[in-house]
């Protein structure tokens, strides 16, 4: 049986990237009770991941301002359900808590929009950044020829990420074109911290071929990865390789908002100029309001946590750092936007829907991912369309914006755990007669 | 704290870094993490606990994602095979 574990705090966050952090510093420099929550093993997210335990990084100072304030921090926690307002429910291995909150600040991330082509579903392709996550936790990538594909300012980061840990990358295919990454390039000029990143990326990314108007076509291989085969600038070329990290830009979680009854637009969650959402005592920052890079969540977060521990004034302070961020923001948008050629990847037979193994040719004949997941289990295994959602929101223009408790898969312990509290047991049976 | 760390994978064992995740160990061992409903042989993919391709049990317990599991001395791995 799990172990039951009952908190309460004034201000709650969920997720412990960059927004979160500094959401739950601002909040708790104010000297109320905060807690943050992660389903990883350490603060950070996916880009501060490791970047705390360097005491010279912006992470390490925030979290290092984290603790001295006293929050309470809840690692290695996945939430999945809110039984009523007021409450999350969150499970790790081996225990349920009950988080009661005041308000609360979602800072639930982004994950990457992975694409269905033959041979994705090999061991060794991975996502771009999820590369860069698992060589993080401990990879070993020396030596190995690592083919980078996609779009997004990501790839450069971690080319060069994975270049200094001892890689060859024999390519990075770029699906932009020439004239819309120079339109991006043209706009870094407002932006003087991103030019001395693309300068450092220039610098460690020599000799590196960069190929925008490129993508992966097919992958090679038995049991992992032998090759990739790309289209470039209209031929295709089979180039050998270890891994293909390949990621095309990143897309909002919007689960958690979802559940709650967040307004959704076009896939980002609707926030006021103080980051609070629709649903009463529930503000949000970072990528989930729309992707936007570190300094957009850096800005969006501090509002957020400000203005959930009541500071409106200082909040307003942090409004023209915001604007200019969200400027930056709108030209990533513009700059990597997918090309149609895209849709056209997938053989009938390649697989879309990893968890259940469903392919292309069976998903054409829907006109809804409401059809396709009725007929097909579509997006109803373990990770609950995470992956073929985005994919099928550009191949087939649907809009996969439903979910329904719980956003994660949970141990069936951690819902018997629940069933023996008496409240909360009240509390869905009413739900269930309103 | 230990430097490395000894877990074992499928019974045999595999020495990791401090700090190494689960899915390190498979990969080092050169195991795919799971076998899917049509017989194939999958990794990770997403390195950030949201696609569930690296699940594997871990000291019995099955579905675990390894991406998001530290290992830990002696820590039992179990893959599709």
């Amino acid at each position: 049986m799990s172990r039951k574990v009952q908190q309460r705090f004034d201000v709650l966050v969920v997720g412990g990237g960059p927004a979160g952090v500094v959401a739950a510093v601002r909040a708790a420099e104010a000297g109320v009770h905060v807690g943050i929550v992660d389903c990883n093993a350490n603060l950070g997210g996916q880009i501060w991941r490791g970047e705390a335990k360097h005491e010279w990084t912006r992470a390490a100072g925030w979290i290092s301002r984290l603790r001295t304030a006293g929050a309470t921090i809840l690692c290695a926690l996945t939430v999945f359900h809110q039984p009523e307002t007021g409450i999350l429910l969150a499970e790790t291995n081996d225990s349920v808590h009950v988080l009661s909150y005041t308000k609360l600040v979602l800072a639930t991330g982004a994950r990457e929009r992975f694409l269905p082509f033959p041979g994705w579903t090999l061991p060794n392709v991975t996502g771009v950044g999820g590369l860069q996550a698992l060589v993080k936790s401990g990879l070993p990538i020396r030596g190995k020829r690592v083919v980078i594909a996609g779009t997004g300012p990501l790839l450069l980061a971690v080319a060069a990420y994975l270049r200094e840990h001892g890689a060859e990358i024999p390519i990075i295919c770029e699906q932009a074109s020439w004239s819309s990454l120079a339109r991006f390039g043209v706009t870094l000029f407002g932006q003087p911290a991103k030019i001395a990143q693309g300068l450092r990326l220039t610098g460690q990314l020599a000799r590196v071929k960069f190929a925008p108007n490129s993508w992966p076509v097919a992958v090679h291989g038995k049991a992992a990865v032998e090759a990739v085969m790309i289209s470039r600038q209209g031929r295709t070329e089979t180039i050998p390789c270890d891994y293909l990290a390949c990621g095309f830009h990143l897309v909002p979680n919007i689960e958690l908002p979802l559940l709650l009854g967040c307004e959704i637009q076009r896939g980002c969650v609707q926030v006021d100029d103080f980051q609070r959402t629709t649903v009463r005592e529930v503000l949000c920052a970072g990528e989930p309001t729309g992707i936007g890079g570190i300094e957009l969540s850096l800005a969006e977060g501090q509002i957020a946590g400000l203005v959930a521990s009541g500071q409106m004034t200082a909040a307003k302070e942090l409004f023209g750092q915001r604007n200019r961020a969200r400027h930056f923001a709108r030209t990533l948008d513009r700059a990597f936007r997918l090309r149609s050629e895209l849709r056209r990847l997938p053989s009938p037979d390649t697989i879309v829907c990893r968890c259940e193994d469903i392919r292309y040719s069976r998903l054409s004949q829907h006109t809804s991912w409401r059809s396709a997941k009725l007929h097909t289990r579509c997006g109803m295994g373990p990770c609950q369309g995470r992956v073929c959602g985005p994919a099928s929101e550009f191949l087939f223009k649907w809009n996969p914006d439903s979910v329904r408790p719980p956003i994660f898969p949970v141990r069936v312990e951690s819902l018997v755990a629940l069933s023996s509290e008496p409240e909360l047991e009240c509390s869905e049976v009413s739900g269930g007669h309103k | 704290m230990l430097s490395e760390i000894v877990v074992t994978v499928n019974g045999v064992p595999v020495t990791v870094p401090s700090g190494a995740t689960v899915t390190t160990a498979i990969l080092l061992a050169g195991k795919a993490c799971r076998i899917s409903v049509s017989g194939e042989p999958r990794g990770p993919l997403c390195g950030m606990g949201t696609c569930f391709e690296c699940r594997v049990a871990i000291n019995g317990k099955p579905h675990c994602r390894s991406c998001q599991t530290l290992c830990q001395q002696g820590m039992e791995v179990r893959t599709d095979e």
